[in-house]
């Protein structure tokens, strides 16, 4: 309980900083937006081109686009920031983190949670609910569960990348953008088809690394098509399970990070 | 809660800290254990290990091998519950948050550490007494001084009451008024007796003015453990007495418990090292001989002796 405190009032303390620089608090808030819409224009962009893309109507591509958009931009709202370790070990920030009572994760979390970035994960959950719509879905309680549960899973999913690839700054302090590849990448693959993609690409990003079981797996099972890949309807099901060994495979190198953590000479 | 009986405890035996690609050890081999109460000075030259020890002594970094203990915890696995019963100043890392007034950082560490609120107010009253912190707590910390944050940042270390303090290198870069300000108030603090105060330095004066027991460390390991004095003693540093006569010294002149040094050209003005405690009997036997017009006893400099203890 007390510790729930904690956080709050670390939470609020962040709010209140981020107020004492009102103005470009809010100019940045407007101009993240943009990010997001972006990601959904392109997808209509594509479809002025064609009808179908990999036997997918654009109905179908924006609920696969919807449902990446919901799971990254809540990641990237909660967790999103933890790539800015990097700054903290090299400044040895985390010195400070690491001498309080509290999880150094979820310090580093609430101390610099992206306000701005809230309206993007609005727009995101409005994309769905209207990609939602467009499909004619039938639906069973399954399905509904499935809706609800999916763009969680997709942002514990994307949660655990952001955490592993800043990780890697307790390693490298200069991990530069490695990580990006994974979080930045992972969200432009999740975006389409995974028929859209080819050869072991598909078969890496997709089943390797699971962001087939962000947005497309789940799509398939809302929509009730059969996956032209061949995997079988549950696999749409499983994208829960995925999240969670992603999370727990973070945890794991996030602990073993702190504890390779180095600090910098004062 | 049963720390009546619990003798305070560190012990740091940690060698091959890894840095850049080199196996480099930062902390090699110490042994330490500091009881309650005690205020330690830890001193050494620039990359002799102090912050990496105080460091392992907190949490921060895990040793690479040895054991350590703090207020019988292990650091890096019980970090958060360490956390709850230390406090740590880092003179060049903040705990402060940069953009809120320092009053209100004052209140957020209350949650963080949940200090029941009437005992946080008393902290907090006394902290702004002796610290002098009433002009600037609603001051947002990215405009105070340096000396104003280095007050702040104690004050952030004591509200939940730690039974040890951690300090690393508190006055560097602080004016002569604000090192005062913060030697007085450590002074104070250690002179209760229910703190144990550690800190690190580069300022012999803090030492001098703060610590009973100076442990130096060169290369990762402790080369001194004991009191100023006893420091003196192993270097052979002495008190230096000067005195000035109404008539000249005569040639060849000796006196019993002090050796001469030095003596002026017009030999009335002569310096000499006591080699006794007291300087009572030298001045005694020096009026004999004649009359004293002035006379002083010089400590002797502590920052010669380390100067000398780093070179060897």
């Amino acid at each position: 309980m007390g510790e729930l405190r904690a956080y709050a009032a670390l939470l609020g303390a962040q709010w209140r900083s981020l107020l004492s620089y009102r103005a470009s608090f809010l100019v940045e808030m407007v101009t993240n937006i943009g990010a997001t819409a972006l990601d959904v224009v392109a997808v209509f962009v594509i479809f002025r081109a064609t009808r179908t893309v990999a036997g997918f109507t654009l109905p179908e591509a924006v609920l696969i686009v919807s449902l990446s958009s919901c799971a990254f931009n809540l990641a990237d709202f909660t967790v999103g920031n933890i790539d800015r370790l990097k700054t903290y070990v090299r400044t040895g920030l985390m010195d400070a983190v690491l001498v309080r009572p509290l999880g150094a994760l979820a310090q580093l979390v609430l101390m610099d949670l992206p306000f701005r970035k809230a309206l993007r994960l609005v727009l995101a959950v409005g994309v769905l609910l209207v990609a939602l719509r467009l499909n004619a879905i039938e639906w069973t309680p399954a399905r509904v569960l499935l809706a609800l549960v999916v763009p969680l899973a997709g942002a514990v999913f994307f949660g655990a990348i952001f955490v592993l690839s800043a990780s890697l700054a307790f390693w490298w302090v200069d991990s530069g953008d490695l990580g990006s590849a994974f979080t930045y990448g992972g969200r432009d693959f999740t975006a389409y088809p995974v028929p859209v993609y080819a050869g072991w690409f598909r078969t890496l990003f997709a089943y390797g690394l699971g962001f087939g079981f962000v947005s497309y797996q789940p799509a398939l099972a809302l929509l009730g098509r059969a996956d032209p890949l061949g995997l079988p309807a549950w696999a749409g099901f499983v994208s829960p399970l995925v999240a969670l060994v992603a999370a727990a495979l973070a945890a794991l190198v996030w602990r073993a990070g702190v504890r390779h953590y180095r600090s910098t000479g004062s | 809660m049963d720390g009546l009986r619990k003798d305070f405890t560190v012990r740091v035996r940690a060698g091959r800290l890894r840095r850049t690609k080199r196996e480099v050890a930062a902390v090699d081999g110490i042994d330490l254990r500091i009881e309650r109460g005690e205020m330690v000075g830890y001193i050494g030259p620039n990359g002799a290990g102090k912050s990496t020890t105080l460091k392992m002594l907190t949490g921060v970094l895990t040793p690479s091998a040895g054991a350590v203990s703090v207020c019988g915890l292990a650091p890096v696995p019980q970090r958060t519950r360490l956390a709850l019963r230390i406090g740590v100043v880092f003179g060049q890392r903040s705990q402060l948050w940069w953009d809120l007034p320092l009053g209100e950082s004052f209140r957020l560490l209350r949650y963080l550490y949940r200090v029941p609120a009437a005992e946080h107010a008393a902290r907090l009253r006394r902290c702004t007494e002796l610290l002098d912190l009433g002009g600037f707590l609603d001051t947002p910390v990215r405009q105070l001084s340096l000396g104003q944050r280095m007050r702040g940042e104690l004050t952030a270390a004591l509200l939940h009451g730690p039974e040890v303090l951690f300090l690393d290198e508190p006055t560097i870069g602080l004016d002569v008024v604000s090192k005062q300000a913060v030697r007085s108030f450590l002074a104070e603090l250690g002179a209760g007796g229910d703190v144990t105060l550690v800190l690190t330095t580069h300022d012999l004066a803090d030492i001098e003015r703060l610590c009973r027991r100076l442990v130096v460390i060169d290369h990762g390991r402790v080369v001194h453990d004991g009191t100023i004095e006893a420091l003196h003693t192993r270097y052979g540093s002495r008190r230096r007495l000067v005195v000035d006569l109404d008539a000249p010294l005569p040639a060849g002149f000796t006196v019993e418990g002090a050796t001469l040094v030095s003596v002026e050209a017009d030999r009335c003005r002569a310096s000499f090292d006591l080699l006794t405690d007291t300087a009572g009997p030298v001045v005694a036997r020096l009026a004999a001989l004649s009359s004293l017009r002035d006379l002083s006893v010089v400590e002797p400099d502590i920052e010669d002796v380390v100067a000398r203890l780093y070179a060897s």
